[in-house]
Parts: structure tokens; C-alpha cells; sequence
């Protein structure tokens, strides 16, 4: 707790503390944090001076942002009309079977984020993937194991 | 303001500039569909049914947002506004779940009545497509629901938290169709920062937030809140002998309408199944029902052989001033002592010693209302918000128009939030505060050398000791940087009018008296007293215990604070009560314990008090109690003190009796008879009356409170103005000196009422808590109060929902002392003082400094006051029951 509120004062110290800041602080601190918790909300809401229910508010009206922690690879399998023809059920599984979780989840070791999303624009290259900013297309089997080296999972991180 | 001209739908009308067209329309009984509009929060526009025409301007415009502007001419109704609102309206009601007849606001609902005005085409409602998603109830809450299904996005609730409640416990969530109104985290509402105060559900226009019980009241009986000082008027809705609701009268300038959440949902104690119903008296160990013959003829013929000095009286602050009256009459009249004293030892004797001292007069200097108008309030000891949940709202109200406030206060307590300087001092170290203020005042030639050369004395003496509070000196004490002390000094000298409210945290202490005086000179300093929003205010606990003190069930007092040893008041009262009476000043409370401890005292009539829960070193006081010959108590349930009492008399509770409350603000108020007495329980005057009829005295042939209150005002010159007719609708603020007196709103405003009419300065040394914590007792305890319970808990412990919201006792500390300790929320630990131990449940808190633990005292289970300290203060004889010395365990 103590910790969290440590990296939270160095992550808003470029902020002076005022109400029209909600949401570029909310931005930092899911840039910094990869999502924002209801302890971050709740500071920032302190911070701001801002009720807690108004930072809430505005927070869940906006897409950008995340309630729950993201892995550090954010995996989004195209679902669009042409990569749907092109087998994009098939690939989810695929990768699904190599990290290990399911779609919507995030693995333990928040290695991975796996979701499905709409058309991601680039149907020529359908079925296509998205790994953080990079783009991955024409996937098949070979290129997905290739793509997600299995790794054991870690026991001792979960300590 | 002045006024300007409008023309609504071709007649004309002259307004008052600065009003919107709705309200200008509305007064003058033009009707404009409106369903987000409401006429205590500020307009927000967004349901889009008040749109009118104006004269002009090209587009339609809101009515509840535009300004009237002269001669402006404005359309209510035309095709395009009939279209529009139509579209809007129809697009509401596909997205409302349709249950009309089923619906708990049928016949009172806005969307109901702006349908029937605007009309809905059915036809095309089948065409269109619901597009909100269905949203499951939150029925959490254990007073109201909130159904999303029928919500219709107002925002009223949203704003009524806002701007009325000052919690923001709730605003719109999600976007789109997916709005919802929610708190943080989209949490229930019972585990958000909601209060449960209810005043988003009265407001609600539609069905989405409704009450859980809301059976329609056959009649409506209006009376006086129950539970604190405040003393908000209620109106009770009663069905058959059950009350149903409870509403806030919108006319009673204490409340404007507004209660909290005891008072609009705490009732159902007056119809509970455990109410006494009949005199029980013990046989053996165990208590067997009588009659009332047979009760009363035990006790007239054992409190015969006590009169005088071995019997005690303990009166009670919940009871009428009626019902007072009479048990201080009995007291002295029937048994011939003074003996008698009440729960105000416990919270406020020091006010009534210290300000009687500096100011002639104990009470609140001025309304509850004068507040909101304040340009500075200084908080000191007094956890408004859970305490006094409507006082804090003028607080809150202050604060939106701009007044300063500041808070001293040793935990972050709520009122925190809406200061502008919270001064954290430690535990106990008030006097040092407040004289350090003084200090800054004078070192910035603050003072008001006008007031304090005309109205006051003592001031150079005063200013003597204030050389031993150079600041730093107070900063070591109190921990509190001069600095912010010097802050405070100035905001609170120049940002006037500056009123001062204080509570348990000042007096209860050993030194509490002084804490009294030391406020007392701050005020005189500044001269912030004896002016509209300017002064100091003592908020009174329970709902009559100004009240029980104004009509002298106090040792040292007759009915007025006229002394029992002043010759001529004794003369007064023997010839009024054809009697003789004892003029030797009574024993306060604290020491009528210690008397029947050592066997001095050997028969106690204890009325509606619960002191083995409310008295400091609770054991001591059992032990004290079970020494007693006789002991005979009247309470409307059997409390755990009365469970000692050899007699049980049934007494009817607030709601079947008539009366009247006195608030906090010197308010007499009306209580009024809702419904008959359950079972053979009876108000507690007629009970004592009934007892001194047996005993043969004379002076208790009274055929109601009406009659009793006729004598109080003979005999009370502050009462004196005062009739039943008079406060039929809005209570008098005494002292009211004749028939045609309109009351004193506010105290001392040409003279105080000492003897010379001079205010007094005092001298003060600080003194430290009579017990600091040390190596074998690391911990300080203090006590406090929860909003969503009261006193000992006899009432509100036997209200189901008040529980669910507060079920056990917590205690609160600092996260940091948590660690030390290896505590962590929920894990029961011990609390253990010198005088005893009891066990209850860590709750960590940043609220709580580090080195101080608190707890309340609502719960019988952690009886608290088994380990506060008994020391007490040498002129108030009030217990230190704010800080004392405590180590905690894990069991
Ligand atoms: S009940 Fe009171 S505190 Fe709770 S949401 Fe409604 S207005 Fe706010
Ligand atoms: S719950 Fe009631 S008051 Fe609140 S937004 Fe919905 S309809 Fe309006
Ligand atoms: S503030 Fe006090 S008097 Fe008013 S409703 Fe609440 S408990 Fe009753
Ligand atoms: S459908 Fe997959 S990128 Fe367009
Ligand atoms: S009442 Fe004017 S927009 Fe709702």
C-alpha cells in the first residue's frame, strides 16, 4: 500500500493537483501502472480533489481506459468479416492453446493479454494479429508457434 | 432583485430578475413539463422537456436553464416543441421498465403526470426498440432500492448527494445506452460512501429509488426527532398503530425538510417486539409482572424510608421537559433532595460550568440556521457529520457559499474534506490550541479592542498567561506547525462572521471546563459573539438534553438555572409547591455512584438512562448498582442497567406521549401523542406523578403535559413567554420573556448575561489528560460516535437496517500501528486498559493518527466504557472520557 502510493506521488508530481487534470492524470497513470486500480483511482481522486464516485465516472465513460491489470504483450486477434472467413477462430485457439489462457484473460505471470477485437484494417493480410503495436498477418500454425515460444510458467513468481 | 416583465403564452407577468423561465412560469401557475428539474438543486438541462419558444431567438431553448430577461416573450407549447417532446418523452418510456400499477410511486410519479400533458403515441412505441441494456436492482441498501430499470437519468440524485448531502456518493457511469447512475467502482450502494440519509430517494421523480417499506400512512402526526440534539421536525406517518414513515417538515427552520438516516429510517424500535408492556417487578432472581397497584404500592412504601440524602434521582434526556419537570419536582418536593442529575454530566457540564462563567449562560449563542451564513466556522472536537448529521450540512452549505472552515480535530474526520486548515492536534492538548490561536491573534493585532474594552473584564490578566503560549512552545505540545496555527489565527479573526462549534471533544476531559473557557476567550477576543452567524456553540448530544438541564435535573439548579442555595429561589419554589425543600446543593451524577458505592446513597430512580454502558469504568458502576436497597427503573426497553433494578416501570417512547423536545438552539418544540401507549406502558411524568399520588404528596394532580407546562413557565422566567399555542407550529428559542416575545435567536447581543453584563476572560494553565499512554499502556484511546447509531443503543440497535450498516463495534488505528502489531482488518483483538479489558474488531484507518486507537460506545458486546478513565474534571465532575491509557492484543 505504502508502496503504491510512493510510485503514485512520482508518477502525478508533474500535475499541479487541479480538477481539469482528471483525465491526462488518469492517461498517466495507466500508461505507468497498465491499468488503473481503485487504490489509483482513489489517490488521484484525493489529488485532484475530485470525488471518488466523479473520477469513476468519467473514467469508465472513456474506452481508453482499464479497470483490470493488462500482460506485458496485449495479444488481439482480428475477428473482422475477412479474417473470420480466413480462419480467425482457429488462430484464437491456436495461440490460446500456446499461452495458456483463454480469451479476455491475462496469464498470471502478466506475460499476455489475449482478446478478440473488430476489424483491425488490414484484411489484405487476413487472418492478422496484433501484438502490442506490431502487426502479424497471413498467420499459420508454424508462424503462431513461432511467434509464442511456449514458456513454463514460472513457478516461483507467483510467491 | 428587481423585476422585470415577461410575456408567457401572451399574458404578461412581472418576475423577479435573475429566475429561470421555469420557475417563473411555475410560480405563476403556468405549467411546463419538466422531469430533471427540482427546486433546491441548481439546473442541469438534460431532460429536455421543459423546451419552450422564445420570441426572437431562432431554436428552442430550456426553460429550467434560460434567465428571464425583460419583456422577453416565451411559447410553451407549439408543433415543434410538441414534437420534440414527444420523441424525447416516448424514447424514455421504451427504455422504462412498464410496471405502473405495480410501482411503489404510482399517482406520485413525474413521468406519470408529464406523460398525461404530453401525451405518447402507442402505436409508435410498439415500433421502437428498447435500447438500454437491463440492469439487475441494487437493493443493498437497507432502507431503499435503486431499480436501474426505471431510472430515466435525471441526475437529481446525483445532484441532491452533491449539493444537499455533501457526499457524492453517486454519479452517471459507463457511456451511451450503458449509463447508469452508480457510486465508485460501480460498488453497491451500501458498500460506496453513501450515508443512507435518503434525501436522493425523496427526491427521486419516478420509481428507481423507493424506500423498502412504503405502506401509505392513514395520518400524518408532526413531533420532533428522537435521537440528537438537533432536533429536526418529523412528521410520523401512521397506519393503524404502526408508524410507516417518517418525513422531514420542509417548514421547520431547524431542518428545512433534510434528516439523516436515524431520523428518516430509525424507527422501528417504537413498535418492536421487546418494548416493556407491563411493570415487572423481581422476585428472587428473576423478574415477574405485575400490575401497575402493585408495582406502585412497593415502591411508595419502600422510597418512604429514603427520603433525603440516601435517595438519588438519575433523569433522562430522551424524556419531554415535561416528564423532567416532574421527576426533579418528585425529587425534591417528594424526597426531599437534590439529588438529582443526568447524562449531560457526560457530555456537556462543562459547557454549562465554563460558559456559564465567561457568558452567564450555557447554551448555543445562535441558530442552527446562522451557520450556513457564517464566514468562518471553527470545528473544534466535534465529529459533526456523524454526531450531528444536519448541523454538518450547514457546514457543508457554508462552504459552498464561500465561508472558511476550519477543523481542529486530533482524527481526519469527515468535515476534513470540506476545511480550508485542519488543525491535527494531539489528544488532550486543546487548551495549548486555542491559547496559541489567542497568542497569533493578538501578535497580528487581530483582537477587537472595541468589544473587548465595552463588553468584557479580566483581559489584561488573560493576556498575562498568553506569554507562556509562544507558538513554537504550542506547536511541541500540540503537535501542530505555528505556522498553520497562525493561519488559523488570522482566517478566524478577519474572515468574520467566524462561529465556533464544539462537542464531546472539548469537554470530555479532565480539564474539560477549561477547554470551555479557552473558547471562550477566542470568541471575546475577536468579538465574535452576541452577532447574527457569530459566537459559540456547544452542540448538544441527545435530542432533549438542553432541555432536561433548562428544567433543573441538575443537582445545583431548579427549573432556569435558579440555585438551590440562594435563598430567595428556595422561598420561591416552597411557596409555589406548597412545600419545604431542601436547599443543600445536590451530587452530580459521577458521585452519586461513588455515594451508593460507599452505601451513603441506598435507593436510586433511574429514568431512560443506561449508564453500564454510558458511564466511564462500567464495572465499577455494576458493582456500585448491585449495592443499592432499592432501585426502581423506568425505560422503554429493559436495558442492561435495568436488568439491576429491583422495580421495571413500562414508559411510553416519544411517539405516544405529548410534549416538548428543547434543541440544541434553545428551540422549545412540540412532541406530539402518534399513537396509544403499547401495551400498559405510560409517559414517564404521569409514571412519577402516579408514584408521589401513592406517597401521599401533594402537587401531582396534573391531567396532562399541557397542564405541567403551564406551571413550567410560571416558575421558569426563560419559559416564561412560552405556550402550547404559541410553538403549535414553529418552536421558540428562549429565553422568551413574555407572551408577545418572539425568543432570543441569538445570545448576549448588548450584554452577556453574567452579573455586570461583562463577558470574562479567564487565565488558564494547560494541564495534561489525567492518564498519557506509556510503556505498559502504549495506546491512547478515544471514543466516538457512529451516524448510524445512538448513545447506548436502546433504540437504534433495534432498528434492523441501522445494524446491517453498522453491526459490531470497530476500532479504529493508524495502518501503521496495524503492522507493528501484526493486526489486519477483521481480526479480533482485546483492548485493555487499568480498569478492565473487552474485545472487538480492528478496522485500519489513515484516519486514526499513529498512537491512538478509537472506538464508540453503541455496543453492548465491547462495552467500551468499562476501560475509559473515571478521572474527572474538578468543576464539571465530567469523566475523561476522551483519552485514556490502552495496550491491544490479538485473540
Ligand atoms: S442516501 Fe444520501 S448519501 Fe446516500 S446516495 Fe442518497 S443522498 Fe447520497
Ligand atoms: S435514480 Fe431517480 S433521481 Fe436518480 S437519475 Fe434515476 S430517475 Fe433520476
Ligand atoms: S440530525 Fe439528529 S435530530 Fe436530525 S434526524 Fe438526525 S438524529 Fe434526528
Ligand atoms: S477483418 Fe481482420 S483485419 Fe479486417
Ligand atoms: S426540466 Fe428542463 S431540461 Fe429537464
Amino acid at each position: 500500500m505504502l508502496v503504491m502510493k510512493e510510485k503514485l506521488d512520482i508518477i502525478l508530481s508533474s500535475f499541479s493537483g487541479e480538477g481539469r487534470e482528471l483525465i491526462p492524470v488518469l492517461q498517466k497513470i495507466q500508461e505507468e501502472m497498465g491499468y488503473l486500480s481503485p487504490e489509483a483511482m482513489l489517490y488521484a481522486a484525493e489529488f485532484l480533489k475530485i470525488p471518488p464516485s466523479n473520477v469513476f465516472g468519467v473514467a469508465s465513460f472513456y474506452e481508453q481506459f482499464r479497470f483490470s491489470p493488462v500482460g506485458k504483450k496485449i495479444v488481439m486477434v482480428c475477428q473482422g468479416t475477412a479474417c473470420h472467413v480466413k480462419g480467425a477462430e482457429k488462430v484464437m485457439n491456436e495461440i490460446s492453446r500456446h499461452i495458456g489462457i483463454k480469451e479476455g484473460q491475462t496469464r498470471e505471470d502478466m506475460e499476455y493479454t489475449l482478446k478478440g477485437v473488430a476489424c483491425i484494417g488490414c484484411c489484405a493480410l487476413a487472418p492478422c494479429i496484433t501484438i502490442n503495436d506490431d502487426v502479424h498477418g497471413r498467420l499459420t500454425p508454424k508462424l503462431i508457434e513461432k511467434l509464442f515460444i511456449k514458456k513454463p510458467v514460472n513457478k516461483k513468481t507467483n510467491e | 432583485m428587481s423585476d422585470v416583465n415577461i410575456i408567457i403564452d401572451g399574458i404578461e407577468f412581472k418576475t423577479e430578475a435573475g429566475k429561470t423561465i421555469l420557475d417563473a412560469a411555475l410560480e405563476n401557475n403556468i405549467y411546463i413539463p419538466n422531469l430533471c428539474h427540482h427546486p433546491e438543486l441548481l439546473p442541469t438541462g438534460t431532460c429536455r422537456m421543459c423546451l419552450v419558444e422564445v420570441e426572437g431567438i431562432s431554436s428552442v431553448v430550456v426553460a429550467c436553464k434560460t434567465i428571464v430577461r425583460q419583456g422577453m416573450s416565451v411559447l410553451t407549447e407549439s408543433p415543434l416543441i410538441n414534437s420534440t417532446r414527444r420523441a424525447t418523452l416516448e424514447l424514455m418510456h421504451v427504455n422504462h421498465k412498464q410496471d405502473c400499477t405495480n410501482c411503489k410511486k404510482n399517482g406520485i410519479c413525474k413521468l406519470q403526470e408529464v406523460t398525461a400533458f404530453v401525451g405518447v403515441n402507442e402505436n409508435r412505441l410498439k415500433l421502437l426498440r428498447k435500447t438500454k441494456p437491463h440492469v439487475p436492482p441494487d437493493n443493498s441498501n437497507p432502507f431503499f432500492n435503486l431499480e436501474y430499470d426505471k431510472c430515466i437519468l435525471c441526475g437529481i440524485c446525483i445532484r441532491t448527494c452533491n449539493e444537499i448531502q455533501g457526499v457524492d456518493a453517486l454519479q452517471f457511469a459507463y457511456r451511451g445506452y450503458h449509463t447508469i447512475v452508480s457510486p465508485f467502482l460501480n460498488q453497491t450502494i451500501k458498500d460506496s460512501v453513501c450515508e443512507s440519509c435518503g434525501e436522493c430517494v425523496v427526491r427521486c421523480p419516478v420509481g428507481a429509488l423507493v424506500p423498502k417499506l412504503t405502506s401509505i400512512p392513514s395520518r400524518e402526526v408532526s413531533s420532533v426527532c428522537p435521537y440528537c440534539g438537533v432536533g429536526c421536525g418529523i412528521l410520523l406517518g401512521v397506519r393503524g398503530d404502526k408508524i410507516t414513515n417518517v418525513t422531514g417538515i420542509k417548514e421547520s427552520p431547524v431542518n428545512k425538510g433534510r434528516l439523516c438516516v436515524k431520523g428518516r429510517y430509525g424507527y422501528e424500535w417504537v413498535n418492536h417486539s421487546e418494548r416493556l408492556k407491563k411493570p415487572l417487578i423481581k422476585k428472587g432472581e428473576n423478574f415477574v409482572e405485575s400490575s401497575w397497584d402493585e408495582a406502585l404500592t412497593l415502591i411508595a412504601k419502600k422510597l418512604s424510608k429514603y427520603k433525603g440524602e440516601s435517595f438519588a434521582t438519575f433523569s433522562s434526556a430522551k424524556c419531554t421537559n415535561e416528564d423532567n419537570y416532574i421527576i426533579q419536582k418528585f425529587t425534591r418536593a417528594g424526597m426531599l433532595t437534590n439529588n438529582i442529575d443526568h447524562c449531560a454530566r457526560l457530555c456537556h457540564a462543562p459547557s454549562v460550568a465554563g460558559l456559564a462563567q465567561s457568558f452567564g449562560s450555557g447554551a448555543m449563542t445562535n441558530t442552527i440556521d446562522e451557520l450556513g451564513k457564517a464566514g468562518c466556522i471553527f470545528a473544534i472536537g466535534t465529529n459533526t457529520t456523524e454526531s450531528h448529521p444536519v448541523i454538518a450540512l450547514e457546514v457543508k452549505s457554508a462552504k459552498k457559499n464561500g465561508s472558511k472552515i476550519i477543523v481542529a480535530n486530533p482524527r481526519e474526520i469527515d468535515l476534513c474534506k470540506f476545511a480550508d486548515i485542519w488543525l491535527q492536534h494531539k489528544p488532550g492538548t486543546d487548551v495549548p490550541l486555542l491559547m496559541g490561536i489567542c497568542k497569533a491573534i493578538i501578535n497580528n493585532r487581530l483582537e477587537d479592542k472595541e468589544f473587548i474594552n465595552s463588553r468584557c473584564e479580566g483581559y489584561s490578566e488573560f493576556k498575562e498567561t498568553l506569554k507562556e503560549y509562544d507558538l513554537k512552545n504550542v506547536e511541541r505540545i500540540t503537535g501542530v506547525p505555528a505556522g498553520k496555527i497562525n493561519e488559523a489565527a488570522k482566517v478566524y479573526a478577519s474572515m468574520g462572521p467566524s462561529s465556533i462549534i464544539y462537542a464531546m471533544g472539548i469537554t470530555q476531559h479532565t480539564h474539560g471546563t477549561d477547554n470551555v473557557l479557552a473558547i471562550s476567550n477566542l470568541a471575546m477576543l475577536t468579538g465574535n459573539i452576541g452577532k447574527k452567524s457569530s459566537g459559540v456553540n456547544p452542540l448538544r448530544g441527545q435530542n432533549n438534553v438542553q432541555g432536561a438541564c433548562d428544567m433543573g435535573a441538575l443537582p445545583n439548579f431548579f427549573p432556569g438555572y435558579q440555585k438551590v442555595s440562594e435563598e430567595n429561589v428556595i422561598k420561591k419554589f416552597e411557596n409555589a409547591w406548597e412545600c419545604k425543600l431542601n436547599n443543600k446543593t445536590g451530587i452530580t451524577l459521577t458521585e452519586i455512584i461513588s455515594a451508593i458505592d460507599k452505601k451513603k446513597v441506598k435507593a436510586l430512580y433511574l429514568v431512560g438512562e443506561n449508564s453500564l454502558l454510558s458511564e466511564p469504568d462500567a464495572n465499577h458502576v455494576k458493582e456500585a448498582l448491585k449495592k443499592l436497597e432499592f432501585f426502581v427503573a423506568q425505560d422503554v426497553f429493559l436495558s442492561e442497567t435495568a436488568c439491576l433494578a429491583d422495580v421495571v416501570l413500562p414508559a411510553a417512547s416519544f411517539a405516544e406521549k405529548d410534549g416538548t423536545f428543547t434543541n440544541t438552539e434553545r428551540r422549545i418544540q412540540r412532541v406530539r401523542k402518534a399513537l396509544n401507549p403499547v401495551g400498559e406502558s405510560k409517559p414517564d411524568w404521569l409514571i412519577t406523578c402516579m408514584i408521589a399520588q401513592k406517597m401521599g404528596v401533594k402537587g401531582f394532580e396534573f391531567s396532562g403535559a399541557k397542564e405541567i407546562f403551564d406551571e413550567i413557565s410560571k416558575l421558569t422566567p426563560s419559559y416564561k413567554g412560552v405556550t402550547y399555542e404559541r410553538i403549535d407550529k414553529t418552536g421558540l428559542q428562549w429565553p422568551v420573556y413574555d407572551k408577545t416575545h418572539k425568543g432570543t435567536p441569538v445570545l448576549h447581543k448588548e450584554k452577556f448575561l453574567t452579573s455586570n453584563g461583562l463577558g470574562r476572560f479567564a487565565k488558564l494553565n494547560y494541564r495534561p489528560p489525567a492518564e498519557t499512554p506509556d510503556k505498559e499502556y502504549p495506546l491512547l484511546l478515544t471514543t466516538e460516535r457512529s451516524l448510524y447509531h445512538y448513545h447506548t443503543g436502546t433504540m437504534s440497535r433495534r432498528v434492523d437496517g441501522l445494524n446491517v450498516l453498522n453491526r459490531e463495534e470497530l476500532v479504529e488505528i493508524n495502518p501503521i500501528d496495524a503492522e507493528k502489531y501484526s493486526m489486519k482488518d477483521g481480526d479480533k483483538v482485546s483492548v485493555e486498559s487499568r480498569r478492565g479489558r473487552i474485545n472487538a474488531v480492528i478496522k485500519t484507518t489513515k484516519k486514526c493518527p499513529k498512537g491512538v486507537i478509537s472506538m464508540s460506545f453503541h455496543f453492548f458486546e465491547s462495552p467500551t466504557n468499562v476501560i475509559t478513565n473515571p478521572a474527572i474534571d474538578p468543576v464539571a465532575k465530567i469523566p475523561e472520557l476522551k483519552v485514556a491509557a490502552v495496550r491491544i492484543k490479538k485473540i
